[in-house]
């Protein structure tokens, strides 16, 4: 039996007609090594490497879990502290327009207050200003009566008349007062 | 060059069988049931592959993985998430079965794809021994799991009374025919990739045509890439049909 195969896989291989295929002496051969191929693969996988990699992806499964957990607390507390943020910053902001609101009354205050001095200044310079006119006001009528006083007894002495000052100045002050 | 591939009859000399033969690895004796073959030595190198992937590969444990342990999880969550989805939560005791399949086919596959490596699952004797073994497996399950109830897998109670018994000989026929196309569909397919590419290597010797050869080898060496990997993929989830009709037979 064993030599007949022999024979007849020799015959094929030298003939090389037919296809080795359906050469029936090398099947226990092709089907014994399958056997104990497959049978190592499947201790191999079932024993080191499917076990494995089975480990492996639940541990990577896990850290991607754990690492999604981490994260969202992780945002939550950047959202409280952006919130955090935001009342500070609204406190800050009612803060600010509550000092300026201040320092413009305040300024108001003293801007008034400069206002109404030099409301004061300008009245009493006014004041002053109106005594010295009438002053000068005052001094230039007292001027015209010397002038009119003057002339007059310069004007009567040249026409030879002889008056007294009284009389002059009588009628200085009655031409004046018309 | 040319007639180093010429014939004695002056034509060139087809071989694309040749290299699906099974010989001994040591010596020219015959191939008795535990001598070293080819078979053998890319077998062996597929356990290696399966073994360097997913068991050195990982033995880093990372948790950011480096590029063997996430090619190695990736094949893992593929067939792991196929099993789920077809089978459902209770297919996943089987998954380490189904995973095996996989990879020994994904890898064997991959292998013969190498220049002058020998293709291990282009054999219908190891493409069969995986399909029966489904099928007995799935079988057993059923009848374990569900008792008589299995038979309802073969009474379509969907169907009107006048055809179910027309329907559930067609159901027992397709049934046990699950097997042969299960294990024709992958040898066939490998198979005629391989001799398809040796043929045109052959005609690579006529100067002429040889640039056409090569980029017809280039094409269909792409398209075999991608054979290979479907073909495994389409065993292992045909395997997971059968065994979802085993554990829930009333569809």
């Amino acid at each position: 039996m064993a030599t007949e195969a022999a024979d007849a896989a020799n015959g094929a291989a030298e003939s090389s007609v037919g296809m080795p295929q359906l050469d029936f002496s090398t099947f226990p051969n092709q089907v014994f090594w399958l056997v104990v191929t497959l049978v190592v693969i499947y201790l191999v996988l079932s024993r080191v490497a499917l076990p494995r990699i089975a480990e492996v992806l639940a541990a990577r499964q896990g850290a991607i879990t754990s690492d999604i957990a981490t994260a969202e607390e992780l945002k939550q507390k950047a959202a409280n502290a952006e919130e955090a943020y935001e009342r500070a910053l609204a406190e800050a902001r009612a803060e600010a327009g509550r000092i300026a609101a201040e320092a413009k009354a305040e300024m108001q205050a003293e801007v008034d207050a400069a206002i109404e001095r030099a409301d004061a200044e300008i009245a009493s310079r006014a004041a002053e200003s109106e005594a010295r006119i009438d002053e000068i006001r005052k001094g230039a009528a007292e001027a015209v009566r010397d002038v009119a006083r003057s002339a007059a007894s310069d004007v009567v002495a040249a026409l030879g008349v002889k008056v007294d000052g009284a009389a002059i100045d009588a009628a200085v002050a009655a031409q004046m007062k018309g | 060059m040319a007639t180093e591939t010429r014939g004695e009859e002056g034509g060139l000399a087809f071989h694309p069988m040749d290299q699906f033969i099974v010989k001994p690895l040591f010596g020219d004796g015959p191939v008795g049931i535990v001598t070293i073959t080819n078979v053998t030595f890319w077998m062996a190198l597929a356990v290696l592959c399966v073994v360097a992937l997913l068991v050195l590969g990982t033995r880093g444990r990372a948790l950011v993985p480096t590029r063997t342990q996430s090619v190695a999880e990736l094949a893992y969550g593929f067939v792991y998430r196929m099993v789920e989805d077809v089978v459902g939560k209770d297919g996943l005791r089987y998954f380490p079965y189904i995973m095996t399949l996989f990879m020994f086919i994904v890898f064997s596959n991959f292998l013969g794809l190498l220049p002058l490596s020998f293709t291990t699952t282009s054999h219908i004797a190891v493409t069969a021994v995986m399909a029966i073994v489904v099928f007995v497996t799935v079988t057993v399950i059923g009848f374990v799991k569900n008792g008589a109830g299995f038979f309802g897998l073969f009474w379509i109670e969907a169907a009107p009374l006048v055809l179910r018994p027309i329907l559930a000989v067609i159901e027992v026929i397709s049934y046990f025919v699950r097997p042969v196309s299960h294990s024709i569909r992958l040898a066939g397919n490998m198979m005629a990739g391989h001799a398809v590419i040796k043929v045109f290597a052959t005609f690579a010797a006529i100067v002429a045509i040889s640039p056409l050869s090569v980029l017809a080898i280039a094409a269909i060496y792409a398209l075999e890439t991608l054979v290979s990997f479907i073909q495994a993929y389409v065993f292992a989830i045909l395997t997971c049909v059968y065994l979802r009709d085993a554990l829930h037979p009333h569809h």
